[in-house]
């Protein structure tokens, strides 16, 4: 997995709550047996009009947010089915961290496995970030993984929250399946056991 | 597992249930790895979210879903994974026939690729959806690196009143704590409302837990579950059943527990319940009126509503029984089980479906299919003027051909009313079987309560 030690980025604010895994990447793309090109169909049904030409309505269309790799959302974004293609289609379009009041359990803990880092702040933090998004273009943040804080351009610091084990996954990148082979014998043990 | 203060506990997992959409990349990381699968045998696969519903006999025609289930094919080959496949008399939705093959047994920690396998704790079991990297573990090690969840008592007091389903019992709970509000949690269903119902009943309380942000929903077994287990086919034999029993009399809760969270209904306030919105949070009674978003709460919610009710395309104010239908479906992990199919038959025996509705029912499994068959309620479905389908997830999700078209309204007895769910543009009502089944006879939503 890609490690995640610090970014700074282009910010754009999505203000929807409960942003279902069905919207971040409709079932339609779920058929591919790859891991890859999911970027492209991200938020698919509001990104695109029917005839297949970019929204204009949509924010990620505004030319504005083009280079965005910071996504601010709702309240319990990513809730709903499972789906890892969720993780996917977001940090192939670009994100590397989202923003939101909450998160839902199984999208949260897929993003930590894919060098995205979800940061939940206290909502007023996330309505005012928010809202600098909308009203000063080129808006960026900087997330220190190891600080555990979200750094504004005027200095404020936001700490947030993380699992110790999730942040020294994501800090080092690290293989989670070889980190539990190291206790084979644990796991036979507990298998073989009366 | 192991649970050092230093580290994240690592939870062995007993079953792991595999299907063709969530699994092919994990498949294809276990081979860049050079790794193997650790236990096979605990490892069932089935091919339910994308197969035609139609006669199984013609190919395919979407080839890309057909890729898919020949690679989770290839895979189970490789790997030795049985795999109930679309052939197979055993196929079906995954969590229809975990249980129904007795693969689901209390005090077993099963995961799947599959956010609805809370569903498989309706027999006590500590069940959960996973993102495909951590199926690749499962794979790999048999075991996943899990924190430990808070627990959450939804204790359901008092007796159903007529016409009100477990449908309804979930639904109305998700309406009062929101789709959030179980994240974090593993809740517990308890109460003599909860005893009071069948395993099958169970299980779609359960299976709905996670529309409330819950990983996992249970029920502590009893008699009821223990029973349900006997006989089905890899569920233990003779003296070891009964060696069984006794270990799973053991597992419920201690008397006096404490949680974390708990919240009480009284089942008798529970009326039939109907979606009006894009998330299965927005619900009210049958009785009750589409909502104002005026009167919400927070900027929020207010937004949100206005939203649902635009996709919806739905007035504020409206009674849910003056909002016509197109289409209903019947199926899907939460209700495509054989009792909801006699509820629903029983509804439709005698009756046509209104003419500008079409209707179909699709089982949850290629036995529950037979059972039905069986006890001729193919026959009457068919003759009140709704399709029969083959065994999979079909317009649950609408992956495979069965999909709403733009603008079209579905009665449906699936779990989740997310704008574009069942085909993009179309709009879900999430009901009963019992309600969806009469309001494919007339036409709008109607109070089963009241129906003749
Ligand atoms: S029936 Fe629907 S919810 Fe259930 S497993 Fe299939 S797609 Fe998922």
């Amino acid at each position: 997995m890609e490690a995640f030690k610090e970014h700074v980025g282009f910010v754009v604010p999505l203000d929807r709550i409960n942003v279902d895994t069905d919207q971040i990447i409709p079932k339609q793309f779920l058929k591919r047996i790859e891991r890859t090109g999911f970027g492209d169909f991200l938020f698919n049904d509001w990104r695109y009009l029917e005839n297949g030409d970019p929204n204009p309505e949509f924010v990620l269309n505004d030319p504005r947010y083009a280079n965005a790799s910071i996504l601010i959302a709702g309240a319990n974004f990513g809730c709903g089915s499972s789906r890892e293609h969720a993780p996917w289609a977001l940090q192939q379009y670009g994100f590397k961290a989202i923003l939101a009041p909450s998160f839902a359990d199984i999208f949260r803990n897929n993003c930590y496995k894919n060098g995205i880092l979800p940061i939940a702040l206290p909502a007023d933090v996330i309505a005012s970030l928010s809202q600098e998004a909308h009203d000063t273009e080129g808006y960026q943040l900087m997330v220190d993984l190891e600080a555990q804080s979200v750094i504004c351009p005027d200095g404020t610091a936001h700490t947030f929250e993380i699992g110790d084990f999730e942040k020294h996954c994501l800090l080092n990148g690290l293989d989670e399946i070889g980190w539990t082979l190291q206790y084979e014998a644990d796991i036979a043990a507990y298998e073989n056991r009366g | 597992m192991r649970a050092s203060a230093d580290e994240v506990p690592i939870l062995y997992i007993d079953t792991h249930l595999v299907h063709e959409v969530t699994s092919p990349q994990a498949f294809e990381g276990l081979r860049l790895n050079n790794r193997k699968v650790r236990r096979p045998n605990l490892t069932f696969a089935t091919m339910d979210h994308n197969v035609p519903t139609t006669d199984r006999s013609l190919p395919i025609t979407d080839l890309i879903a057909a890729k898919q289930m020949e690679t989770l094919a290839e895979n189970c080959a490789e790997f030795d994974i049985p795999l109930y496949d679309i052939d197979s008399p055993d196929q079906g939705i995954v969590h229809v026939i975990g249980p129904e093959l007795g693969i689901t047994q209390p005090g077993m920690t099963i995961v799947c690729g599959d956010s609805h396998t809370s569903t498989h704790g309706a027999l006590g079991a500590l069940a959960f959806g996973i993102g495909t990297s951590e199926i690749e573990h499962v794979l790999a090690t048999q075991c996943l690196l899990q924190q430990k969840s808070e627990t959450f008592e939804i204790r359901i007091d008092g007796t159903l009143p007529y016409g009100v389903t477990a449908k309804d019992i979930i639904l109305a709970i998700i309406g009062h704590i929101g789709i959030d509000g179980g994240n974090g949690a593993v809740v517990e269903y308890t109460g003599s409302a909860i005893r009071a119902l069948s395993i099958e009943e169970r299980m779609t309380v359960c299976n709905m837990s996670i529309e409330a942000g819950a990983r996992a929903g249970m029920i502590a077994p009893d008699d009821t579950t223990y029973k349900y287990i006997a006989g089905k086919r890899f569920a233990p034999k003779d003296e070891d059943f009964d060696a069984a029993v006794e270990r799973w009399k053991q597992l419920p809760t201690d008397d006096g527990a404490t949680y974390d969270r708990t919240l009480i209904l009284d089942a008798a306030d529970i009326a039939p319940q109907v979606t009006w919105g894009t998330n299965p949070g927005m619900v009210t009674d049958v009785t009750g009126r589409v909502p104002d978003p005026a009167d919400m709460e927070t900027t929020d919610d207010k937004r949100a509503a206005e939203h649902a009710l635009a996709y919806m395309d739905l007035q504020p104010g409206t009674p849910i029984t003056d909002i016509p239908v197109d289409r209903v479906f019947i199926g899907s992990c939460t209700n495509s089980r054989i009792s909801d199919l006699r509820a629903a038959a029983e509804v439709a025996k005698g009756r046509k479906v209104a003419a500008n509705v079409s209707a179909m029912v699709v089982p949850g499994s290629q036995a529950v299919k037979r059972q039905a068959e069986a006890e001729g309620l193919d026959a009457v479905f068919r003759e009140a003027g709704f399709e029969w389908r083959e065994a999979g997830c079909s317009m649950c999700l609408g992956m495979n051909p069965d999909t709403l078209s733009p603008g079209q309204r579905c009665a449906s007895t699936s779990n989740r009313n997310f704008e574009g769910r069942q085909g993009k543009g179309g709009r879900t009502h999430l009901v009963s079987p019992q309600m969806a089944a009469a309001t494919a006879v007339t036409g709008r939503f109607v109070d089963i309560r009241k129906f003749q």
